[in-house]
């Protein structure tokens, strides 16, 4: 996958020309010339397809002259861009519904705050997904499967090539004929139903694998089958349950989703579909990967008929959601994700600020939050004397001052007390805005990433400031 | 040093961002950093010499952020020849370069584009040079995609540690090692101060079995079945699209398809081992290299190398993971030193045996479980003389000892208390190991 370049690397002041730091993409041979169209040149020689403008304006140039050039675009990256034009940068973009990323490189700080209204994640990819095998729950042609091998007259090396999720059926139908058809939920029943499987087993000298797979199994696959909670959220939200003529395709799936559990499903999801490996004979798994299939694209059908129709209700085009659309959303469904954000100006204005989450935190000891407080304390002193603190040597112990008075103004506006330790302020004040190539790189490197999640409506993106400290080489995120 | 001087006069504040963190001290600087007075004649733009292993994804990114951090002397190795595949996210290298040696296509992009920084190619494997060869270096950084290669490099930089006549580890004969490691979206980074904190061998449980295959590889030179099913998948699939759709793992039609063209071409190159179910297992484990994932290691890395080299702040302490598949996740913990460690331990090392009467392939398969080993040699010294018990390396010695491994320890002259010598891949020097039988009463006699 080649990564999307921003269409305009770059809004400098017009008159700026580059006469300080190097990076890779303002090369020595350009020195004086615009950082803008330097910047650009070189990207664009990374990947021949990618297309590339450059406008050699200051942004806040352009917020004044010509507002409505950000609203072209699918997502904004604002990078080193002071107080004073990211408050109405955020208001603008906020408002048109386009994304915002801010990223931010200081001394050995770094950060990164995400400003998009409504995001919606159809493939979250999680890391740990236990497989959808719906024993607790069987459906006709996996229940006739199961049930037809008797294990018992197998042959050794037959019995031990049958997917484990047979032995497992069949010992939890035998634990369940036992215990009046209740389904075990105690650790007692679970080790109940391991010996039960431990006595099918047929090979005197070792546990067969799939023997020893099924048994593994009772720790994922002896659940009941739910609709998790945070899926369940998505399908009582409000967007989802009142549908308009403007309602996006994942709501709308979301709704015909939410019908189908109410209705065909029987309080379960569309089944996912997915057999994970085992150790079987090719045939014998071939048939229970085709069962779990076909079953799942028998589900997945019925949503995509419900979509339909609720495109059709709502006089929205039929193509507005497509079979493969929905195919995708079935498959993923229990791991579907909303993220909801707040604006930058809101977070920036003292009445709307999240104070309790900044008070909360500080009371930690060692809480990255304090970085939180630095880099907010600069903008302020930024905006007051159009410098950074320490930038120059001869006025590092008077901004060590001014700075501290910049912090304990923004902390009486939360309500918050005094911070315990001088050491942030002086390492903060070291740093006189300097821009580290490689903490610059970690943080470019991480703001193109959640670029990527935003527009491929893939993975989840940081909900909604990430702090970095590459003293400690840790992060933290926090929600404004 | 002409196009220096040139540069330092019509670039005068080149350096002011490093300035300030090498000039001003802080409260949470090292306790051995002294402020700079002339940021221009550090140690780092001086003296100090750096050795990147590896020019592939990660190791683009540390050449460039290493540059760019004010190092200028810098030398990278890498074995490896650039393929089409690797353009998207190794940024030194274009279409153009196709063919050539990643090293030196990497050195000389960085020393065109960064002037005064000086990158020295070694289009070799890390196995070509010697103790003498690495000692010369101050830091060694790690963007390597094989763990064989990380165990090998570790083992030589602890070979290289020297002690006084008190027993006491010689700080000069440290070399730090910094060893970034990417996998999808996750990644590390650690830093290894060898014979003080853990090492690559202390924490070999960390790793995971590899599953990832370079597109050159499966395109050209296959060898294992996985190769074969990875071609289908990345190159044939798109080509002849048979079903008209994206592969679905899931769906057993696509398998199958998959599985015969794999099944073909695995009989082409005489590959066995090709079965419905290894298909499967690979077209849904696939773990691309994401290139912002080697941005964020390799910057991490590098921020790492430049806090050890300057101590302008402590250095991490000293393993870092990180994961953005949900959010961003990070976290740091101090990886433990283990006091029997291969590679690093200083205890005599003991292999426990059951008995002398188990076969020479039974120690060897102990030693592959036990250490990872990937193909171990053996040979021991019996009434001062040396006797090769089994060498896989070199085919002939391979096919004398071949017999051996049939053979019952006792037969071929160990005894409880018996050394063997075990050389490996895993390691740039020969390990020795001291038999103990488990149980005293069955010791032969």
């Amino acid at each position: 996958m080649a990564s999307p370049a921003p269409k305009s690397p770059e809004q400098s002041d017009k008159s700026k020309k580059y006469d300080r730091q190097l990076s890779f993409f303002l090369d020595a041979d350009n020195i004086g010339k615009s950082r803008a169209q330097v910047a650009t040149q070189l990207l664009l020689e990374l990947n021949p397809d990618v297309k590339g403008d450059f406008v050699d304006e200051s942004p806040k140039q352009i917020l004044e002259t010509n507002p409505d050039f950000f609203i072209g675009h699918t997502l904004v990256i604002a990078t080193a861009i002071s107080e004073r034009v990211l408050v109405p940068l955020s208001t603008r973009l906020w408002d048109a519904g386009i994304p915002l990323i801010v990223a931010r490189s200081y001394g050995f700080i770094g950060s990164i705050r995400i400003q998009v209204e409504e995001h919606t994640v159809v493939e979250s990819h999680p890391d740990d997904q236990h497989p959808d095998l719906r024993l607790d729950a069987p459906f006709p042609a996996l229940k006739q499967f199961a049930d037809s091998f008797d294990m018992s007259q197998l042959e050794l090396k037959d019995h031990a090539r049958i997917p484990y999720v047979v032995p497992l059926y069949q010992a939890l139908q035998t634990w369940m004929q036992q215990h009046d058809g209740a389904f075990p939920k105690s650790s007692k029943d679970k080790n109940e139903l391991r010996d039960l499987i431990k006595k099918g087993n047929k090979n005197p000298d070792s546990e067969e694998q799939n023997f020893t797979e099924a048994i593994r199994a009772v720790n994922f696959a002896i659940r009941k089958t739910v609709v998790p909670t945070d899926v369940q959220d998505i399908l009582n939200d409000n967007k989802c349950i009142n549908l308009t003529s403007k309602s996006k395709p994942f709501w709308i799936t979301a709704k015909a989703v939410k019908d189908f559990v109410d209705n065909e499903g029987k309080g379960l999801l569309p089944l996912r579909g997915s057999l994970p490996d085992m150790t079987s004979d090719t045939n014998n798994y071939v048939k229970l990967q085709q069962i779990y299939h076909k079953q799942s694209s028998k589900d997945a059908e019925i949503v995509f008929r419900r979509a339909q129709q609720l495109l059709y209700s709502l006089s929205q085009p039929r193509d507005n959601i497509s079979e493969a659309y929905v195919k995708n959303f079935c498959k993923h469904e229990s791991s579907i994700a909303i993220q909801r954000g707040s604006c930058i100006t809101s977070e920036y204005d003292q009445k709307t600020a999240n104070a309790s989450e900044i008070a909360l935190s500080l009371e930690q000891p060692d809480s990255m939050m304090v970085y939180y407080v630095m880099l907010r304390a600069i903008d302020r002193f930024f905006d007051e004397y159009n410098a950074y603190p320490g930038e120059f040597d001869d006025q590092l112990e008077v901004d060590i001052i001014k700075m501290k008075s910049c912090i304990s103004k923004l902390l009486s506006e939360w309500s918050c007390g005094p911070l315990s330790k001088d050491d942030y302020v002086h390492e903060i004040c070291r740093y006189g805005g300097a821009e580290l190539h490689s903490v610059s790189a970690f943080i470019g490197g991480c703001a193109a990433q959640e670029a990527i999640k935003i527009i491929t409506k893939q993975y989840k993106p940081i909900n909604n400031t990430l702090i970095y400290d590459a003293i400690s080489s840790n992060t933290a995120t926090f929600a404004f | 040093m002409d196009v220096a001087v040139q540069i330092k006069d019509a670039f005068p504040k080149r350096w002011c961002h490093l300035k300030k963190v090498l000039e001003r001290t802080g409260p949470f600087c090292h306790p051995d950093f002294e402020p700079s007075t002339d940021v221009t004649n550090h140690f780092i733009m001086t003296t100090c010499k750096i050795l990147v292993i590896g020019a592939g994804g990660l190791g683009c990114e540390l050449l460039k952020n290493l540059a760019l951090m004010g190092f200028k002397d810098i030398h990278v190795i890498d074995m490896d020849t650039i393929d089409l595949s690797n353009l998207n996210r190794q940024f030194l290298f274009r279409r153009k370069d196709i063919g050539q040696s990643k090293a030196e296509v990497a050195a000389k992009f960085i020393n065109q584009r960064i002037p005064g920084c000086n990158v020295t190619p070694h289009y070799n494997k890390i196995q070509d040079f010697d103790e003498c060869f690495y000692r010369q270096f101050h830091i060694v950084v790690c963007g390597l995609d094989s763990i064989v290669a990380r165990r090998w490099i570790n083992g030589m930089l602890i070979s290289l540690l020297t002690y006084d006549d008190d027993g006491d580890l010689e700080q000069s004969s440290i070399i730090p090692m910094v060893d970034g490691g990417t996998e999808g979206f996750k990644g590390n980074v650690r830093v290894i101060l060898p014979g003080i904190s853990a090492c690559i061998e202390c924490t070999l449980d960390l790793f995971p079995p590899q599953v990832t295959y370079p597109l050159c590889t499966i395109a050209s030179t296959p060898r294992l079945p996985e190769h074969c099913i990875e071609y289908v998948k990345v190159i044939q699939w798109p080509k002849e699209n048979p079903y008209e759709a994206a592969i679905d793992g899931d769906d057993p039609v696509h398998i199958n398809w998959i599985y015969e063209k794999a099944s073909e071409r695995a009989n082409q190159f005489n590959i066995s081992g090709v079965n419905f179910r290894l298909v499967q297992g690979v077209v849904k484990n696939i773990i691309p290299a994401v290139a912002s994932t080697n941005a964020a290691i390799a910057a991490a890395c590098t921020t790492e190398v430049f806090k050890i080299a300057t101590s302008c702040s402590v250095p991490l302490s000293n393993y870092m993971v990180f994961n953005d598949v949900d959010g961003l996740y990070t976290y740091t913990y101090e990886a433990e030193k283990k006091d029997d460690c291969l590679a690093c331990g200083q205890t005599a090392k003991v292999l426990e045996i059951k008995s002398t009467e188990i076969k020479l392939q039974q120690l060897i398969d102990q030693l592959t479980e036990s250490y990872q080993m990937k193909n171990p040699g053996v040979t021991t010294s019996i009434n001062g003389k040396n006797r090769t018990l089994y060498l896989p390396t070199v085919s002939s010695i391979e096919e004398q000892t071949r017999e051996n491994l049939k053979k019952n320890l006792g037969d071929l002259g160990l005894e409880n208390g018996s050394e063997i010598n075990v050389a490996d891949v895993t390691s740039p020097n020969t390990l020795v190991f001291v038999l103990k039988v488990a149980s005293e009463s069955m010791q032969v006699e």
